[in-house]
């Protein structure tokens, strides 16, 4: 069942909420994990730094332990794998309901200069608190709902919760 | 009996080649939810648009559900899955800065990279500074480290944390998805708007 909302053409946001939760439970069946995002930002910053600065890396005590606890090629893992499919499967969507588009999404209020500059902010606070948190919005918050560990749970509300107490203060980022 | 690639049913490439169909499902259903628009993502934080939240949860309910139905069924061996290991401070303080790039960014990383496949350039500049902060975090996690292994707990579940058992709580989580399913339709009646 399609069910298609006429005025945005979007799916209906429980229909798409069960699809995702299919697609979840099918990286759990196989893959015996749940989705992620931010992991694979890590796996090309490690990689980038590996190839550009080789004495940094032996010599940065993060990369050490990285390097204790990861064996291989850092690109040969699941999450590369599976956002680069991400990648396809949002073009492919968008091309078949005619979104592709090159643009800056912004509110009226604000212009296009400073929706990047926040999102630019937006983005180092994210890729931060991911390695904090160990895991984002995908990895840590969803996925570790999905099975019950009280680490994702807890992401899950600190992560809602702050962005609920700021709104008021960037509202008119939004609206 | 699943995990499949834990108990050797398919190879690690092949693993590789269905992480790489399941992020095409993945990319798919963001997509279409519209989740590749930080308009409608905020549009949660504002109430004007709720789809994070029906998405969200249904998506963790089903996922739940289905975990649980495969493991009674014999299909899944629950104590191999992986289970997010918790660290109590990191795990706040974690979930508190990602928060705050939420509603300055307006997406989350996936989020970010789904909008970027069709072409949205305000997630190209977030995923731009994702690579920085979490080159930030690389570089000075000598600074961060005492914080990050702080109050290790193992891999706990949280129907255990309260005490509860596996069934209770995701009876109990079912409720309260429907719960805030009501008070997010109530919200966008209440605060709508046309064009975002």
């Amino acid at each position: 069942m399609m069910n298609l909302d006429k005025s945005k053409k979007y799916w209906n946001p429980y229909f798409g909420g069960v699809m995702l939760g299919l697609v979840l439970l099918a990286a759990i069946y196989t893959a015996g994990r749940g989705l992620g995002a931010s992991g694979a930002v890590k796996s090309v910053l490690v990689t980038g730094m590996e190839a550009v600065a080789p004495s940094h890396v032996e010599n940065t005590p993060f990369y050490k332990e990285y390097f204790a606890s990861h064996s291989g090629n850092p690109m040969k893992s699941w999450l590369v794998f599976e956002m680069l499919g991400l990648v396809v499967g949002g073009f492919v969507s968008g091309a078949m309901a005619g979104r592709l588009k090159f643009k800056v999404e912004h509110s009226p209020k604000i212009t296009s200069r400073k929706r990047i500059i926040f999102a630019v902010l937006g983005g180092i606070f994210f890729g931060l608190g991911s390695q904090l948190g160990r895991g984002c919005t995908s990895g840590a918050a969803l996925s570790g709902m999905a099975v019950l560990s009280l680490g994702g749970f807890i992401t899950m509300i600190f992560i809602f919760g702050t962005a609920f107490a700021l709104a008021y203060f960037v509202r008119k980022l939004w609206i | 009996m699943g995990p499949l690639t834990v108990y050797e049913i398919i190879s690690a490439n092949t693993n590789l080649v269905l992480a790489f169909v399941i992020g095409i499902g993945f990319g798919f259903v963001l997509e279409n939810s519209g989740f590749s628009s930080s308009r409608k993502l905020a549009g949660m934080f504002y109430g004007y648009d709720t789809t994070v939240l029906k998405v969200f949860f249904t998506a963790a309910i089903t996922a739940m559900v289905g975990t649980l139905i495969f493991a009674l069924l014999g299909w899944l061996d629950l104590s191999v899955i992986y289970i997010n290991p918790t660290y109590l401070w990191s795990a706040i303080l974690g979930g508190a800065v990602m928060g705050a790039g939420f509603i300055l960014g307006g997406f989350c990383p996936g989020t970010a990279f789904c909008a970027l496949s069709i072409g949205k350039l305000d997630a190209l500049a977030f995923i731009g500074g994702l690579f920085i902060g979490v080159f930030l975090f690389t570089e000075a996690y000598p600074v961060f480290e005492g914080i990050y292994k702080a109050e290790f707990m193992g891999a706990p579940f949280v129907y255990d944390a309260l005490g509860m058992s596996r069934g209770v709580f995701a009876a109990i989580l079912i409720i309260a998805a429907f719960g805030m399913f009501w008070l997010g339709e109530w919200s966008e009646r209440k605060f709508p708007r046309d064009e975002y």
